[in-house]
């Protein structure tokens, strides 16, 4: 069954304290080369059936009004998973 | 006069928003987020709380609840609707006021008795004090800082929907220190803060005068009720 992947991430220019405090826990382990981390959301989607333009467009809707908000998040990815390997259809 | 107090899965101060509404001398009536059914009350509580655990984005999924067709429509009609803390959040993500909440800047939870300015005594919540006079009641969040952009804060203090502000230290990196704000009518009113957990003398904030006699916050839900009175 296929998978769509929508990713979300805190708008750039808002504080992000759960990145930063992650990149706090980095530095204290000595990983000084990584500057800032910011940290957001991955969702996979799966449906029965087969990917079409009208679930691309389904799912673009649903991840601007319902999986971000976008006041505090930008849509950053959607794409649909390739299958693993092995799978087959 | 009947105020509705929603409950949410993941709900925490419905009963103590309801016991504020009965000391404030009005009947407070439970309502469930599941019904799509007001049960014909005059104003509304969406209480504080973590719903649906705080999932997908604090107030989010509540504000998809059935119960919120009915809320956004009663809003958009002028009822008067108060969301405190979760309340605030759900507003924010159900388009009844602007802006949104994220994490605390200083990353961690934060529970004090708070200080703030009344900015605005206009609301339909707010009408009992008056504008400028700071109050103290309890703050409890880790997701409360406001955020709008620059055209949004812009707006909300031009128009003077800028409500409550905080007032000594900005607890959670909310910007111009905003503790809540109204839509442009006036009856919706969102803000971090719990005036419900300063309603009764030896349950509220410290005080000047004694330990916990503090009951600033009752006048939120007295200033509905006389402005119900008024306009009914």
């Amino acid at each position: 069954m296929p998978t769509i992947v929508v990713e979300v991430m805190p708008k750039a220019e808002l504080l992000d304290p759960q990145g930063k405090a992650v990149a706090g826990a980095l530095g204290r382990l000595g990983k000084t080369r990584f500057t800032s981390v910011r940290l957001g959301k991955r969702f996979e989607l799966t449906i029965d059936g087969h990917v079409d333009d009208a679930v691309l467009a389904e799912v673009q809707e649903l991840a601007d009004t319902v999986l971000s908000n976008t006041v505090i998040e930008d849509v950053i990815g959607i794409h649909v998973l390739e299958a693993p390997a092995g799978e087959t259809h | 006069m009947r105020i509705g107090v929603v409950t949410f899965p993941g709900s925490l101060d419905d009963r103590d928003a309801a016991r504020a509404i009965r000391l404030a001398g009005a009947e407070p009536v439970a309502l469930w987020h599941g019904e799509h059914d007001l049960h014909g009350v005059d104003a509304l509580v969406l209480p504080g709380g973590f719903s649906y655990g705080d999932y997908l984005r604090c107030g989010a999924i509540a504000s998809l609840s059935p119960i919120m067709a009915e809320v956004i429509s009663a809003a958009n009609s002028g009822m008067p609707v108060l969301g405190v803390c979760n309340g605030f959040q759900m507003l924010t993500e159900a388009h009844l006021l602007e802006g949104g909440l994220i994490r605390n800047d200083h990353g961690s939870f934060i529970c004090r008795d708070q200080k703030l300015r009344v900015e605005s005594a206009l609301t339909d919540w707010t009408g009992g004090f008056a504008a400028g006079q700071e109050i103290t009641i309890p703050l409890k969040n880790g997701e409360g800082g406001f955020i709008a952009s620059a055209d949004t804060l812009e707006r909300l203090e031009g128009e003077g929907r800028v409500v409550v502000r905080y007032v000594g230290m900005n607890p959670n990196g909310s910007l111009n220190d905003i503790a809540g704000i109204s839509n442009m009518r006036g009856n919706v009113v969102g803000l971090m803060p719990h005036p419900e957990h300063a309603v009764e003398p030896g349950f509220g904030p410290d005080t000047v005068d004694a330990m916990r006699s503090g009951t600033d916050g009752i006048t939120f839900f007295t200033s509905v009720i006389e402005r119900m009175l008024v306009s009914a």
